[in-house]
């Protein structure tokens, strides 16, 4: 087993000291191996694994996109030590088979933990219950349930699901999007899907069935998490609902932190994303709410796709964007450079809260006797993504060009050094 | 200007340069001039992927009068992979020579990428993009308004415009708002409320949900085609409701002032949104649009394509 | 950069022209006077005043805009286009009389012979230029001139009209001292 000493690392509150760990996890000083490899960590961040509540990893049926193994590595790359992968792979994670193969996949590879997330219904096809008792008995023990890119539209089924996971202390995470109201729908609906002739998707689309949602929770009285928020009245309905002590969690994604829907007049697919990219006064809604604490953490929704899914017309474009290896900084960039969150505060929206949301073991914390699931990041440096130079199988990142803030420069995972950074 | 994509590619004065440009080849043409040398040698590509005779034989027309070759590609593309045959059009294009690439797709955006992507270098002219521009469309609406009620000369200040139907999913009406306003003219929208765009606010229109309250005060009244399966979207309840409210009829064209029009940029639903009466009334444009299309295409294609290739402006180092 | 012709020059040399195209074409009658736009189109219009006044008629004068004709459009942006109006609507057997400022190399009369072609057959075509400053790429010449203007090829001729410009005159200019 790797044994290391991490020395003069600062962690997110800014305080130098040193870390030991063995046999994969943080020990003290005193247990630390005496032949352990040290790391001269000056001047950089020591930061608990980030994890990731909304991952697409494709595996299995789209390999061309992104595999278990390249999404880790993904992972890695980003300071990422655990993520969920998100059932609508072919065939759909709806089987206790499909995720003991999704988990093991991850175990097997071991550069991060890889958690599947069950389908809510058979097929996402929104009308039956899939088996979620035998899927969370599984050896993956899956806990978060979602139909994610489809939304669990019937009242009854999400009724349903909300109560019958509350046996294995599970939790439905919603993909808020009417699909009556959505029908064919390209962009956010505002002036500009008016200008450019797309397809008009509306705030009230996902608001409606959010607000539904809250209420059919608060019904139950079942944990339901709300995935990628984007509009202001989202954000003004969980506050609400948090308010009257509805069990609700919602996570917002990095870009949705950073971009508006004007990027589509560019008519890039590369912008096009599902919920749409909305409005700047979205934008400053969505970081506030992350601020004070209504929105719980962040979560990527990675959602790679091959070149040729970006490479046409707008309408014919396939929805997403990867995010695994942009997210801390585009995060940053959003939130602590704009001084709305403090280091600290982000990282525990990006480690800690997710952890406790997915009740995932060993990570968000480095205290000692816990999974030496760590990161160390340079945060006086800056780095340019390239997309043909990502880990990700698929290059679909907004963000190609933009040179940004935090360097992710070694990622540990159960106490080995599973990413690290080219110097040059 | 490179390409024609969007209305907003053109300042007034590029827009009215176009207009005088129609206007004297029009004048031309009605004389004893049928055909021009000034495009001999280039080649003119009609890649329309939805079915639109009449657009593209005004192009294939104007593009034979100014002695350009002319390829019509009819591409109707399968619904599975439209993308990639929209690019691999493109490259065979390219590969092909073409200096100028007229394109109609059901795609909104669809010109842009062609023309922005690098996948091919020529002109891109767009005639239709899905319910975003129909920019030569709005163009020879324009020209043909100029014609009635600004003596053929400048923009077109004072002029009342009221578009009427199915804003929402119209290219015209988007390329006409654009055009309309930059010339000056005031636009009205005028359409029951689910077929008015949400954003609407911020283009400085107007909006109304009345025709009857409008009527007498337009000097243009511009019926859109309204299309038969927007009722089962719900966006109306029937036909004759919708031909009570907004169809323009004998009745409401006595309301209308003195001199003022009537278009249509086809084909019409005789009936619904307009009657046959007063799509053949005096006061009908109708078919002088058609007319007016030719002259406003080669106008369009004369100024994008007269000037040298690309090929030759990247060795010669000028600029357009 | 140097006044090859002032103004009394210019309309002295109209007022010979005027003559010499009535005393070729045996008077006014099966005139056409076509100017080539900008310039051409004023100075057709002073001569057709001067036969006027000489012939005690009314000579109309018209335009030709050669833009459409031309064989450097490859090479330039495109221009807009400038008038044609034919007097009488129709060229077919009239003596036509092509009046244009500069003469240089014979590319815009060229072009101005194809948009003849295209309007008609007339039974003769001449040419009436103020200045020819040689330098010819084809195989044409001019019946009239008002002065012949040796050139270097890097120098150029610059007409001024008081119709558009200030006043009347011809100037040479990049001429080396």
């Amino acid at each position: 087993m790797n044994s290391y000493r991490i020395k003069g690392a600062k962690d997110s509150n800014g305080k130098v000291g040193n870390y030991f760990v063995s046999n994969g996890k943080f020990v003290n000083e005193s247990d630390s191996s005496s032949s352990a490899k040290e790391i001269d960590a000056k001047g950089l961040m020591i930061l608990p694994g980030f994890v990731d509540l909304h991952t697409h990893l494709r595996e299995p049926g789209r390999e061309d996109a992104e595999t278990v193994l390249t999404g880790s590595m993904a992972a890695a790359t980003g300071g990422f030590t655990a993520i969920s992968a998100m059932p609508n792979t072919l065939p759909v994670a709806d089987t206790a088979g499909v995720v003991e193969q999704v988990y093991r996949l991850g175990k097997h590879h071991g550069i991060c933990d890889v958690f599947p997330i069950g389908a809510v219904t058979v097929g996402q096809g929104g009308e039956q219950l899939a088996e979620l008792s035998a899927m969370n008995q599984s050896e993956a023990g899956v806990r978060i349930f979602s139909d994610d890119g489809h939304c669990v539209s019937d009242a009854l089924v999400m009724r349903r699901a909300l109560e019958y996971v509350k046996t294995f202390d599970g939790i439905i995470a919603q993909h808020a999007q009417d699909p009556r109201l959505t029908q064919d729908s390209q962009m956010n609906e505002g002036e500009i899907s008016a200008r450019l002739g797309l397809k008009g998707w509306p705030a009230v689309a996902e608001e409606a069935i959010i607000a539904r949602d809250v209420l059919l929770a608060e019904h139950v009285d079942s944990r339901l998490h709300i995935c990628h928020l984007t509009t202001a009245g989202g954000v003004e309905i969980i506050r609400t609902a948090k308010k009257r002590g509805i069990k609700v969690t919602a996570e917002v994604t990095p870009h949705h932190l950073l971009l508006t829907d004007e990027l589509a007049e560019s008519y890039d697919p590369v912008y096009k994303v599902n919920p749409p990219l909305r409005t700047k006064d979205d934008v400053q809604a969505l970081r506030e709410g992350l601020a004070d604490g209504i929105i719980d953490i962040i979560a990527t929704d990675h959602a790679p796709h091959p070149h040729e899914s970006k490479d046409c017309e707008w309408s014919a474009a396939a929805f997403g964007m990867v995010g695994l290896e942009t997210a801390f900084s585009i995060a940053y960039l959003a939130m602590v450079e704009t001084k709305l969150l403090t280091l600290a505060q982000l990282v525990d929206r990006m480690s800690k809260i997710p952890a406790q949301i997915g009740r995932y073991q060993g990570h968000g914390s480095m205290s000692v006797g816990v999974g030496a699931n760590f990161t160390l990041v340079d945060l006086d440096s800056k780095w340019k993504v390239e997309r043909l130079k990502l880990a990700s199988k698929s290059k679909n990142t907004p963000f190609d060009g933009m040179v940004l803030p935090g360097v992710i420069t070694k990622t540990f995972h159960n106490g080995a050094l599973v990413y690290e950074r080219n110097s040059n | 200007m490179k390409h024609l994509l969007s209305i907003s590619d053109l300042s007034k004065d590029q827009a009215i340069e176009i207009l005088d440009t129609a206007s004297e080849l029009a004048r031309l043409s009605e004389g004893a001039v049928k055909k021009f040398p000034t495009l001999r040698g280039r080649t003119v590509v009609n890649l329309f992927f939805e079915d639109s005779t009449r657009t593209r034989i005004s192009f294939e027309a104007a593009a034979k009068r100014l002695s350009a070759d002319v390829i019509n590609f009819a591409a109707k593309g399968s619904s599975v992979s439209k993308g990639e045959s929209l690019k691999d059009t493109a490259l065979t294009l390219q590969a092909m020579g073409a200096d100028a690439v007229v394109i109609r797709h059901g795609a909104s955006g669809a010109a842009h990428q062609l023309a922005k992507q690098e996948w091919m270098k020529g002109v891109v002219i767009n005639a239709g993009d899905g319910t975003h521009e129909h920019p030569t469309q709005a163009l020879l609406d324009a020209f043909t308004i100029r014609r009635h009620l600004k003596s053929n000369k400048g923009d077109l200040s004072g002029v009342k415009v009221g578009i009427i139907g199915d804003i929402l999913h119209s290219r015209v009406a988007r390329s006409n708002i654009l055009l309309l306003k930059k010339l000056g003219a005031e636009v009205v929208l005028i359409a029951p409320p689910t077929l008015i765009p949400v954003g609407v606010s911020d283009w400085q229109v107007g909006v109304s949900y009345s025709l009857d309250d409008e009527i007498k005060s337009l000097d243009v009244v511009m019926a859109l085609r309204v299309q038969k399966e927007r009722m089962s979207d719900l966006y109306f309840p029937t036909e004759r409701e919708y031909a009570r409210g907004y169809g323009l009829n004998s009745e409401r064209m006595k309301q209308m002032k003195a001199k003022s029009i009537v278009m249509h940029p086809g084909p019409m639903n005789r009936g619904l949104e307009i009657s046959a009466e007063s799509a053949d009334s005096q006061r009908s444009v109708i078919v002088e649009q058609v007319a007016n299309g030719v002259s406003v295409r080669m106008a369009v294609l004369y100024l994008l394509l007269g000037g040298a290739t690309f090929k030759e402006l990247a060795s010669s180092g000028e600029s357009m | 950069m140097s006044v090859v012709l002032n103004s009394g020059e210019i309309s002295r040399a109209l007022r010979r022209i005027s003559h010499e195209i009535l005393e070729k074409n045996h008077g006014s009658e099966n005139l056409l006077l076509l100017g080539i736009p900008t310039r051409g189109a004023y100075l057709s219009r002073r001569i057709a005043g001067a036969i006027s006044e000489i012939e005690k008629t009314e000579l109309e004068s018209g335009t030709l805009d050669i833009t459409m004709y031309r064989d450097d459009l490859r090479l330039k942006a495109p221009r807009t286009l400038l008038p044609t109006s034919i007097p009488g609507g129709s060229i077919d057997g009239k003596d036509v009389v092509l009046i244009d400022d500069v003469f240089y190399s014979g590319r815009t009369i060229r072009a101005a012979l194809d948009a003849l072609n295209e309007l008609g057959r007339p039974k003769s075509v001449q040419l009436a230029v103020l200045i020819d400053r040689g330098h010819r790429e084809l195989p044409i010449r001019a019946d009239f001139v008002g002065k012949n203007i040796p050139t270097a090829k890097e120098e150029s001729v610059r007409v001024h009209l008081t119709e558009i410009d200030s006043l009347d005159e011809v100037l040479i200019e990049g001429r080396s001292q």
